[in-house]
């Protein structure tokens, strides 16, 4: 620690950091533009001027940069003296020159830090006489929109976007006052991450695409925190409301998980919740496609009456709640009761989770993963999978340059200075992987080939880190030696490419890094928002056998909550199932093909619109609230389900709210720390005192829906959770769980996040939300290395052997209902060898259809693709299925059409 | 008895008559003070010797050569890889066009100078950083590189030794900035041309994050004559604190505009009135930017003073690079400080707030005042702007604290010009019809 003197007052600050840091971290006002607490400091727009002081007889001082000033043990500034303030304005001045005046329309006003920036230091009266300069806009793609007349050139998105995030498409253009940040030419802007520029850019210059089409003032949003349903890392989000539409997700702080940023998919994939195909009514079935309405209380009688006749499986879901899977499984039995997931799936989860815990090798949070200094990623693409988690590992190859600054004697937070001695040296990565993956430009080497073969890579790196020196080629040699030297090496695996061989290996490498006294850490990542809770609860039947069952006719009625069965078993086996079953029960958000074969629908509240838990991939158990009230009869899933359960007279399911549900989740193995999570409802005990969604600020409630009915609608009383639906209430001082957004006097800005910190990048002012469920530490064995049948590829004549392929826009369920996402979407591919595209008479840009599948490819050629083999896509919409194991036939089909590049479908500039 | 020479860096130009080749610069004594150093010394002798001799930047900013080559970590300390030694040739200062010369007519000194540096140093790649535009300069080097190339001074085992250097010329894409040690070696890297962050200092972490030396083109020519001559010649070369001898130039309206190579610490007045025979006839000296266009204005009263870094300095301006620019009574003030601010703004790079912003408003008002439009409280702005811009450290670089020296003092001396502007709504000066 280190003692500095800020206006006469003394303050202990990290003796590490730098003045702004250090300021700010202690709630003192100091204005500033290009520093960013992940990205580290360039003195590029000098707003965060002070007076340093050289010692307490100096009483003159000079004029300095706070973000590129150490806070030394004495250091003496003043934020307060006229020379600082006037400069601090004059920094306003100058970049108010070119700033359009175009607040009131322009989408980042009321939480634009430019506009906070510009009242804290009183800059109030323009003295430029001349014109201002003007750029053309660029069309950047369905997420982003582009005003660069507002840019202020703090240099903050392209450090962003290039230096954190690996982006490569967009640039800093030209010189002097005629900076210009964007692509060479109109176009999507190709990183996954590109989302964050609207929090990251200080104005409004890249301004969120799908928010601006039903644009609200952040003032006007109700918020409520909530977790990213887009995949298993379990992202904190915010989420934001009005007039009943979902319109925005941001990101909600979390120390030790997503930091300050998202991925695209989590940010843009929420759009479902809007969408026209939400099933928004109980329905029976008539006839095929031809539902009648019923009443909510006539649906639950019919469900009822179903339950009271016996003989009925349950199929919960990896994407619904702990809260709605415990329901059903209560409501049917253990041994009637599955998972979900598709059976190869399910054995993957359950091994991973048979693995983290017979191994000592903790599950890193993100935080974690970017102090490792050597990583393996053993055949999982975690830019498609995890995205998140890949945005991480960029954090942790580039810490090396961390180290080397330490040595050099420059400042951690000096980020140029870091990067430019370390001139591009990195921690080492390696990757071994089916296909080229979009962080191999970090890897320090690569392998690509089948699954089955790296997995025999990683056992032979295993072996190889227990010899002193092997004879194994390259790839083994070089990572085993660098996971061997590190200090806190990391194996990242999961499911997929669907092989056990994989995930074995990943262990057998954790088991060998062990052996050789080394602390490794272990993350394996499986698909979905809520895989873990799924793998944790169990059921006694999996995919494969519970369609069996309920093909053999044993079944009277089927149960589905939230999930679509013909993306978890092959087509014949679902279809033969769910043909054959007298009654089938659908609970969902969407229309699914699953749905669309009910004989009776419930619509289930998504994540915005009930409160629940997922369990992401470190077994952290973390709560989404509601953020508004389901319109219609949408309720969440397990409220139909022991409401109809209670109808039938069970009395095991007699739940009124998500906290009663809790207990019998939290009752169940491995979940009593689900009581943790999040506080309940009674949690400032009384329902007249709750946590309001809607802002201090919010206007309009008297007359928003003064089209419909002009009397102001009773506001309704929250029961469930213990936020409001309304302005009044405490917002402050409770568990981060609980913040529904940041907001600050005087920082109306996303940049008021660190109002609700413990300290800048540090944990969350009421602590890092969410529970582990497990902890890792020698519970039963490692799982031994089963026996693979080795198959070998096929060809044109024999058939191909399938591998999937993930896709971060386009393999998820529900992001891929989301408009932009959709966008942004390629059509479902197939990646051939070049030789097999070429006897298949198959080239970019034809298609190949697969009759297994019932579905046609876009034809991609990839020399990594090994021959025999075809990578394809999974999850993509109309070719959904679990792909088939054995040879597939595929043919070229001559009715192919491409679909068009969506930069052809540009028709007006921004 | 010898005769030592007055003149190391322009004698054997004088000798010849143009261009010194090869053989004329090996028939003057030429590769001799390499070849000994190389051969014979150690590189911390020829540091040692450099330190002693007071050898002072002469790119403008007069920082001990020897001392900037100390910096240089040594064995272990540097770790493994390169180090680089870059010869500053961006030569883009207004006004400026001595270093020009050396490489146009004496291509082996710079190259022989550039041998002894990067021995002292232990570098074993080496740069010419050359502003794109010097085309000549560009071509003689190259033919005078390919010679020594040839003759084993420039490559592997230089002269026989075990000490290998490569040395490579590098045209600039050019912009000013670039002549900033630091987005030198940003460009050279091919990044975008804008300074970085010191820490790290180039000696520690420079060119790809090794320890780099950047010296200026007429500094390393200096080299050669004082492992030769030795340190006492060239300290006795000087005529005040300083040492050895400055390429002086002077431009505007003297009878005889152009360089010449003479005792660091010669008065202006000399430089002006001897060597460029003074004003042309109907023409009264006003002003005097000493060492380029990013060095404060002096007046006839400072006529008397030394060109060296103290006295110049002392007076409230900078040597900078030698080659003064004067103004005689017939340019407006206003006029000159437009066309300097136009040039400082068009080559900020962009990066930080001050100069980014700063310097073009600063030019629109001076435009403002020249053509007429003129306020009342347009000079308090002036000053106001130009003391925030212009204070060391306010901004990045020192890119607009250079920007700010020739405003601030025309805004000191020549105040009732910008006055009268203001008051009679126009430009006095075009009035008088010049």
């Amino acid at each position: 620690m280190a003692t500095i003197v800020v206006d006469g007052v003394e303050f202990e600050v990290d003796e590490g950091q730098n003045l702004l840091h250090a300021c700010l971290s202690q709630g003192l006002e100091l204005p500033y533009f290009c520093w960013h607490p992940s990205l580290g400091s360039v003195g590029a727009c000098r707003q965060c001027a002070v007076i340093q002081y050289a010692d307490a007889d100096d009483t003159r001082g000079r004029l300095t940069m706070a973000c590129m000033t150490p806070a030394k043990d004495g250091t003496r500034i003043s934020i307060q003296t006229e020379t600082a303030k006037q400069f601090r304005a004059s920094v306003i001045e100058w970049l108010m020159e070119n700033h359009p005046h175009d607040c009131p329309v322009c989408e980042e006003g009321g939480e634009c830090h430019l506009q906070d920036m510009t009242v804290m230091t009183g800059h109030i009266q323009r003295r430029y006489r001349g014109r201002k300069r003007t750029f053309e806009n660029q069309y950047l793609g369905p997420f982003l929109n582009h005003e660069m007349n507002r840019c202020i050139t703090c240099y903050r998105c392209v450090r962003f976007y290039n230096d954190y995030a690996g982006g490569t498409d967009l640039q800093a253009f030209g010189s002097r006052d005629r900076m210009y940040f964007g692509r060479t030419t109109d176009g999507v802007l190709e990183n996954e991450f590109s989302g964050n520029l609207i929090e990251v850019c200080p104005t409004g210059v890249f301004t969120d695409k799908p928010f601006s089409e039903s644009y609200t003032r952040k003032w006007d949003l109700s918020s409520a925190p909530s977790i990213c349903a887009g995949c298993a890392v379990g992202c904190n989000t915010f989420v934001s409301e009005r007039y009943g539409r979902l319109q925005r997700v941001h990101n909600r702080y979390h120390g030790e998980l997503n930091g300050y940023f998202l991925c695209d998919r989590g940010r843009f994939g929420a759009g479902f919740v809007n969408s026209t195909d939400r099933i928004e009514h109980v329905g029976e079935r008539v006839e095929d496609d031809l539902f009648d309405v019923l009443d909510g209380e006539v649906g639950i009688a019919k469900l009822a009456e179903m339950i009271r006749q016996g003989d009925v499986v349950g199929i919960g879901s990896p994407r619904a709640s702990l809260e709605t899977n415990v329901a059903l499984k209560t409501l049917v039995g253990e041994a009637q009761f599955c998972t979900g997931m598709s059976s190869a799936e399910e054995s993957l989860v359950d091994l991973i989770i048979q693995t983290q815990r017979a191994t000592s090798a903790d599950i890193p949070s993100l935080s974690d993963v970017e102090s490792a200094d050597a990583v393996l990623i053993l055949g999982e693409d975690v830019l498609n999978t995890a995205p998140r988690v890949a945005l991480a590992l960029r954090q942790t190859v580039r810490n090396r340059a961390l180290n080397l600054a330490g040595e050099a004697g420059i400042p951690q937070w000096q980020d140029a200075g870091v990067s430019s001695h370390a001139q591009g040296r990195l921690n080492p990565l390696f990757i071994a992987s089916v296909l080229p993956s979009g962080i191999d430009d970090i890897a320090a080497d690569l392998a690509h080939d089948v699954p089955l073969n790296l997995a025999d890579c990683g056992f032979a790196i295993a072996a190889c880190i227990g010899e002193a020196s092997g004879s194994e080629p390259g790839f083994v040699r070089k990572a085993a030696a660098a996971l061997r030297s590190a200090q806190n090496p990391l194996i990242v695996s999961g499911t997929s490419t669907r092989t056990r061989a994989i995930v074995e290996a990943a262990g057998a490498v954790v088991a060998a890094l062990e052996s050789a006294g080394k602390v490794p850490r272990l993350l394996l990542v499986a698909p979905e928002a809520n895989s873990f809770g799924s793998g944790l609860i169990g059921g006694g039947l999996d995919m494969n056998a519970a369609l069996q069952r309920v093909a053999s006719g044993s079944t009277k009625t089927l149960i589905v909550a939230e999930n679509d069965i013909f993306r978890r078993a092959e087509r014949e086996r679902v279809e033969q199932a769910l043909c054959t079953v007298e009654n089938l029960v659908v609970l969902d958000s969407l229309d699914t093909p699953t749905a669309s074969l009910a004989s009776l629908v419930f619509p289930a509240a998504t994540f915005a619109e009930s409160t629940g838990t997922f369990v992401n991939y470190e077994t952290r158990a973390q709560r989404f609230y509601s953020v508004f009230e389901p319109r219609n009869a949408i309720a969440p899933s397990w409220r139909w389900l022991a409401q109809a359960a209670t109808d039938a007279g069970r009395d095991d399911l007699g739940w009124r709210h998500v906290d009663d549900v809790l207990e019998a989740v939290a009752a169940s193995p491995n979940m009593a720390g689900v009581r943790a999570v999040a506080p309940d409802a009674g949690y400032l005990g009384s329902s007249l005192c709750k946590t309001p969604r809607e802002t201090p600020r919010f206007s309009g409630r008297t007359a928003m829906n003064a089209n419909v009915n002009i009397h102001e609608p009773k506001t309704s009383v929250d029961e469930e959770t213990p936020l409001s639906f309304s302005m009044e209430g405490l917002n402050r001082d409770q568990p981060s769980a609980l913040l529904p957004f940041v907001w600050a006097p005087g920082w109306n800005s996303n940049q008021s996040v660190f109002k609700f910190q413990q300290e800048i990048g540090g944990a969350a002012a009421g602590g890092d939300p969410g529970v582990r469920l497990l902890a890792s530490g020698s519970i039963g064995t490692m799982p031994a290395r089963s026996a693979s049948v080795r198959s070998d590829g096929g060809g044109v004549d024999t058939g191909f052997r399938l591998i999937p392929v993930q896709a971060i826009f386009g393999s998820d369920e529900l992001s891929s209902r989301s408009p932009p996402v959709v966008e942004r979407s390629s059509a479902a591919f197939m990646i051939f060898s070049p030789m097999d595209a070429e006897r298949l008479g198959a080239a970019q840009g034809m298609g190949v259809s697969c009759s297994v599948l019932g579905a046609t490819f876009a034809v991609t050629v990839d020399a990594a693709m090994k021959s025999g083999y075809v990578g394809v896509s999974v999850g993509f919409t109309g070719a959904e299925g679990e792909l088939p194991d054995g040879l597939i036939a595929l043919a070229v089909d001559p009715n192919y059409r491409p679909t068009p590049n969506p930069n052809d479908r540009v028709i007006a500039r921004g | 008895m010898i005769t030592l020479s007055t003149k190391p860096l322009t004698e054997r130009v004088e000798a010849v008559g143009g261009l010194v080749d090869m053989a004329a610069y090996e028939n003057a004594g030429g590769y001799e003070a390499a070849r000994q150093a190389i051969t014979k010394s150690e590189p911390e002798a020829v540091q040692g010797l450099v330190k002693d001799a007071d050898l002072r930047g002469r790119g403008g900013a007069g920082f001990p050569t020897g001392v900037k080559w100390g910096f240089v970590p040594k064995g272990d300390a540097a770790g493994p890889g390169h180090k680089y030694l870059v010869c500053n040739a961006d030569e883009m200062e207004p006004g400026t066009f001595k270093d020009r010369y050396l490489m146009e007519m004496d291509p082996h000194l710079l190259i022989e100078g550039m041998l002894i540096a990067a021995f002292a140093i232990g570098a074993d790649k080496a740069y010419i950083f050359l502003r794109g535009e010097y085309h000549e300069s560009f071509k003689r080097l190259s033919s005078a590189l390919a010679d020594a190339t040839e003759k084993g001074y420039v490559g592997r085992n230089v002269f026989g030794s075990d000490f290998s250097v490569d040395l490579v010329i590098h045209r600039s894409g050019g912009r000013y900035i670039c002549g900033e040690e630091t987005a030198l070696l940003n460009a050279l890297e091919g990044k975008r041309g804008q300074p970085r962050t010191k820490p790290p200092f180039p000696p520690a972490s420079g060119a790809w994050g090794r320890p780099t030396i950047v010296n200026n083109v007429e500094t390393l020519c200096n080299v050669p004559g004082i492992l030769r001559n030795g340190v006492d010649w060239f300290r006795d070369l000087g005529i005040g604190n300083d040492s050895g001898t400055k390429l002086y130039g002077v431009s505007g309206r003297v009878n005889r505009p152009g360089l010449w190579e003479l005792p660091i610490g010669t008065t202006i007045r000399e430089i002006i009135e001897e060597h460029a025979g003074g004003m042309q006839e109907g023409y009264k000296l006003r002003g005097i930017l000493p060492g380029g266009a990013s060095t404060d204005f002096l007046t006839v009263e400072h006529l008397d003073l030394p060109m060296d870094y103290g006295s110049i300095q002392a007076a409230g301006s900078r040597m900078g690079t030698g080659t003064m620019i004067l103004m005689d009574d017939s340019v407006c003030p206003v006029a000159i400080s437009i066309n300097l601010q136009h040039f400082f703004a068009q080559e900020s790079c962009g990066f930080c707030t001050p100069c980014r912003e700063g310097l073009p408003w600063l030019e629109q008002l001076l435009i403002d005042i020249e053509e007429g439009r003129g306020q009342p409280g347009d000079l308090e702005l002036l000053d106001g702007n130009a003391a925030f811009i212009g204070a060391p450290g306010n901004t990045f670089c020192l890119h607009a604290t250079g920007a700010m020296e020739p405003l601030l003092s025309a805004l000191r001396y020549f105040r009732e010009d910008f006055e009268a502007h203001i008051e009679s709504g126009g430009c006095p000066y075009r009035e008088r019809g010049h």
